[in-house]
């Protein structure tokens, strides 16, 4: 890729305000990879956590700002699946040929490390046992890795990524792309199952001997680091972006 | 409304309160979505056979009306009856009209869909008729007189030993006995004295074909042909949306519709009902029932390519942590959440919600039923059409208020973590669902925002 | 209006544009050997097999293993161990039947699938209210799978028609699979030639 082409770094509001540091992670990542990168500073929320919750035509503020914020880059990238994709399919503004610009430059972290600069290594070194944490809306709706529901080859851009690290052990889960039961506002509005599908997805990694949980998704992230607090288990979270980055 | 409904959130509560039986269940119904990818990666052109079903299915929608003319014809010079019911009620009416004028008052069943949607059961025993299913797990949940959790598995949600308990009581097996084979038996004496002594019987329709007007209805247990092919009159009940074109489509659907149902190659049987026997009445009853007007819904038509193979629901990790009673619906899991709100908006507005988006069943659908953007779109249309809780409206507001605004935003971040034990979340500061089996995040002294101010600029 | 006249309407009205009607390229098989594939799935669904030549190799399996019981079947060649004239019975007569015997037009090998029709069974009822089946199929018209049975059966006008798959069973208890639900308790295949 062209090293002067202008990246736009999008960091979901629950990651900007609750985990800092996967954002400190990406955005260092990417300068070492040599990407020309720049964060919006007005930039808020990609308004998803309304649409899913069935709300999408409040979310005009929030598209508006963010195409007020990113229009001019050539490339979006955040380290979420999920903002990543509700952008790419539900960003409505007066102006459809920018709606369809912006869904055709933005990315998921991991796709864009694989897919435009096509990283073959990494310096990092992270001597754990990690579980991989396939989130719902990288995996079924970005396509970031294939899913056990079709019968096609498997392939996995966070997964490939993560052999390149050294002396990181990857654990093998007896469910390999459960959702966690996060959802959004699910997770508070349909407690019980969220919690036990949560309890559930814990304990696979656990069961395995992970030492950390990993994912694109801070927002199951989170749900699943609530969890492991709660039971007082060993086992924690990090964003893959901080793995990709450690030394 | 007057009577109190218990939404999903609710009755998943309920189900929850017992976690052991969760996992029980979960892990049943798991089984069966790994059988499902077993069978499927024996089939090399898996993926090009679900096209192939979409793709009929989606031209049959596209040209129903051509097609239910022809399907009419072709079965009524087959010697078949054929009647039109525009709702639940005219079904149900049709039936009993039948059963009454040829003085039949007993009725078996095997297992259909429609009639569940229809409340068939429920309407002829008030008047007078006795109906017994003979699906042994809709038999199972008949005894204990609760609907099927589950279109395919009526009776997933029942341990044996329960069953055992209900066996005992109603058929006299022995008491505390609840091995499965031993229960089967007992079913097998008590439907097979049924089956020879009911002069009518009802079963559903997997698929009617247009081009010879026959139809098809898939068993594993040989039910709807043992009551079928015993009965002075067979009345067979379908959707208009069962048609297919011709019989080859059936090629396409009978390899697909048992490897994602239960990941059998095939059911037991797949009958071909194409003429009546000798001194036999066959009717079929083509029901709307709301059909037409879902198939006026761009967003949501695509709903009626279901064959009821019950995939979404092996693989919902919310169905399997939640139980198919939770969806108060005949038509449970993902495909019922869809479905039901055409029916019913208000009623059924908690189902779309019944769902973290995850995509797993649209991709295990073998017709390609785009179902969680279907949950998604109906959201929009449920919060539109009023639907959508107070409490929630006003946190929505709130919510688009703040992010809208990078000033209010980075304010409210600021106080956001500040309060972070009380508050996870703008949406939510009265209650604490999250809190309950969640611990909260550790809050970070600064925002990114606030770090990238002070480390890049 | 009628019913039928509203609800066509009502479809008219609210179907979208016309689709083409879809045509599928040939499906690929399963596994090399039509046979081979049938015989595992077979086994697989809890059917037995067996290989004969002929018809007394039939004959001696049914007397060995049937001793006891009422025995229907429409294969002339059976006449002196089995009931072939019960196409005129009331259906409800065959209650008591132990086992039945038929010619099936042919297998499918994906699915272990035979296919009968109301000629080749006397009565519609039979291979379902008998307690065990036998069904015979000549080892030539094993077909890859469902498509190719469908371009087997063509355009034929049978009145009722049912491919069986092994035995009756159910899995409704717990999911544990129990054989014999309500029709056969056992699929006997034998496969001719």
């Amino acid at each position: 890729m062209n090293i002067k082409m202008k990246v736009g770094l999008f960091i979901p509001c629950y990651v900007d305000q609750f985990y800092p540091n996967a954002a400190i992670a990406t955005l260092q990542l990417l300068e070492k990879l040599g990407v020309n990168v720049t964060y919006p500073a007005n930039q808020t929320c990609c308004g998803q956590p309304m649409a899913n919750s069935g709300f999408e035509h409040l979310t005009s503020g929030c598209n508006t700002l963010f195409m007020a914020n990113f229009k001019e880059f050539d490339y979006i990238v955040a380290p979420s699946g999920s903002c990543v994709l509700h952008i790419k399919e539900h960003i409505h503004t007066p102006n459809h040929e920018d709606d369809k610009n912006i869904s055709g430059k933005i990315y998921e972290l991991t796709e864009f490390l694989t897919d435009v600069l096509k990283v073959t290594h990494l310096t990092s070194n992270f001597p754990h046992r990690v579980g991989l944490h396939q989130s719902c809306h990288g995996q079924r709706g970005l396509h970031i890795s294939q899913m056990s529901e079709l019968v096609e080859a498997p392939y996995s851009k966070p997964q490939t990524l993560l052999n390149m690290v050294q002396n990181i052990e990857m654990i093998t889960l007896k469910r390999k792309d459960e959702c966690c039961g996060f959802g959004g506002t699910f997770c508070v509005t349909e407690e019980a199952v969220s919690a036990k599908m949560g309890k559930d997805r814990v304990l696979d990694h656990e069961n395995n001997g992970a030492e950390y949980i990993t994912g694109v998704d801070l927002s199951c992230l989170m749900h699943l680091e609530g969890i492991l607090k709660r039971k007082n288990s060993k086992t924690k979270v990090i964003h893959i972006a901080e793995i990709l980055n450690a030394s | 409304m007057i009577q109190e409904l218990k939404h999903h959130a609710t009755l998943a509560d309920d189900f929850n309160q017992n976690e052991d039986r969760v996992g029980w269940h979960d892990d049943t119904l798991w089984w069966i979505r790994e059988k499902r990818d077993k069978i499927a990666w024996q089939v090399p052109d898996w993926e090009l056979l679900r096209d192939a079903a979409s793709n009929i299915k989606d031209h049959v929608l596209s040209n129903l009306n051509p097609y239910l003319v022809q399907f009419e014809a072709n079965a009524i010079a087959n010697g078949i009856t054929v009647h039109w019911a525009a709702d639940a009620a005219e079904h149900n009416q049709i039936v009993l009209n039948i059963l009454r004028e040829k003085e039949i008052n007993k009725l078996v069943k095997s297992k259909s869909m429609l009639t569940e949607e229809c409340h068939l059961n429920d309407f002829l025993a008030e008047n007078g008729v006795d109906v017994i299913d003979s699906d042994l797990g809709e038999r199972i949940v008949q005894l204990a007189e609760e609907p099927p959790s589950h279109i395919v598995l009526p009776c997933i949600h029942k341990k044996k030993e329960e069953i055992g308990q209900l066996f005992h009581k109603h058929l006299g097996t022995p008491e505390g006995n609840s091995d499965p084979q031993l229960l089967t038996e007992a079913a097998r004496h008590h439907l097979r004295e049924t089956f020879l002594s009911r002069k009518a019987t009802v079963t559903g329709i997997n698929f009617a074909v247009a081009e010879t007007g026959e139809f098809v209805v898939c068993t594993n247990e040989g039910n709807a042909d043992m009551g079928a092919h015993l009965a002075d009159v067979h009345i067979a009940c379908m959707g208009i949306e069962k048609i297919i074109p011709e019989r080859k489509d059936l090629g396409v659907f009978l390899r697909l519709l048992a490897r994602s149902a239960t990941g059998q190659p095939i059911t037991t049987y797949s009958s071909h009902f194409k003429k009546p026997r000798e001194n036999q009445e066959m009717h079929i009853i083509l029901v709307d029932n709301g059909r037409t007007k879902q198939l006026g819904r761009e967003d949501f038509r695509n709903s009626l390519k279901c064959i009821r193979c019950g995939a979404c629901m092996n693989t919902c990790p919310v169905y399997r942590r939640s139980g198919g009673h939770s969806y108060h619906y005949a038509i449970t899991g993902p495909i019922g959440a869809i479905l039901a709100p055409n029916l019913d908006m208000e009623k059924y507005a908690d189902l779309p919600f019944a769902s973290t988006l995850c995509g797993s069943c649209t991709n295990v659908c073998p017709v390609k039923i785009d179902i969680h953007q279907q949950l998604y779109k109906w959201r929009q249309v449920i919060v539109q059409s009023g639907y959508a809780p107070k409490a929630k409206v006003l946190s929505m507001k709130a919510m688009a208020f703040t992010f809208s605004s990078p000033f209010v935003y980075h304010t409210a971040g600021k106080m956001g973590r500040a309060v972070l034990k009380y508050a996870p979340f703008t949406v939510n500061n009265k209650f604490n669902p999250w809190y309950k089996q969640r611990d909260m995040p550790e809050p970070p002294s600064a925002s990114f925002g606030e770090w990238y101010k002070k480390n890049r600029n | 209006m009628s019913s039928k006249a509203q609800i066509l309407a009502a479809v008219l009205a609210n179907q979208p544009a016309k689709l083409p009607q879809p045509v599928f390229e040939p499906f690929s098989p399963q596994g090399q050997n039509n046979l081979d594939v049938f015989v595992k799935t077979a086994k697989g669904i809890g059917s037995s097999l067996h290989f004969f030549s002929g018809m007394q190799e039939v004959k001696n399996l049914i007397t060995s293993s049937f001793s006891v019981g009422r025995i229907i079947s429409p294969l002339a060649e059976l006449s002196d161990i089995a009931e072939t004239d019960f196409a005129d019975l009331d259906a409800h007569t065959l209650e008591n039947v132990e086992l039945g015997v038929f010619k099936a037009h042919f297998g499918v090998a994906e699915n272990s699938a035979l296919w009968v029709t109301e000629a080749l069974l006397g009565k519609r009822v039979s291979p379902f209210i008998c307690q065990h089946l036998m069904l015979l199929v000549n080892k030539t018209a094993i077909l890859q799978n469902m498509h190719q049975a469908y371009d087997s059966i063509g355009e034929a006008d049978y009145d009722f028609g049912t491919f069986i798959a092994g035995p009756s069973k159910t899995a409704d208890i717990e999911q544990s699979l129990v054989l014999g639900a309500h029709g056969p308790r056992s699929l006997v295949i034998v496969i001719l030639g």
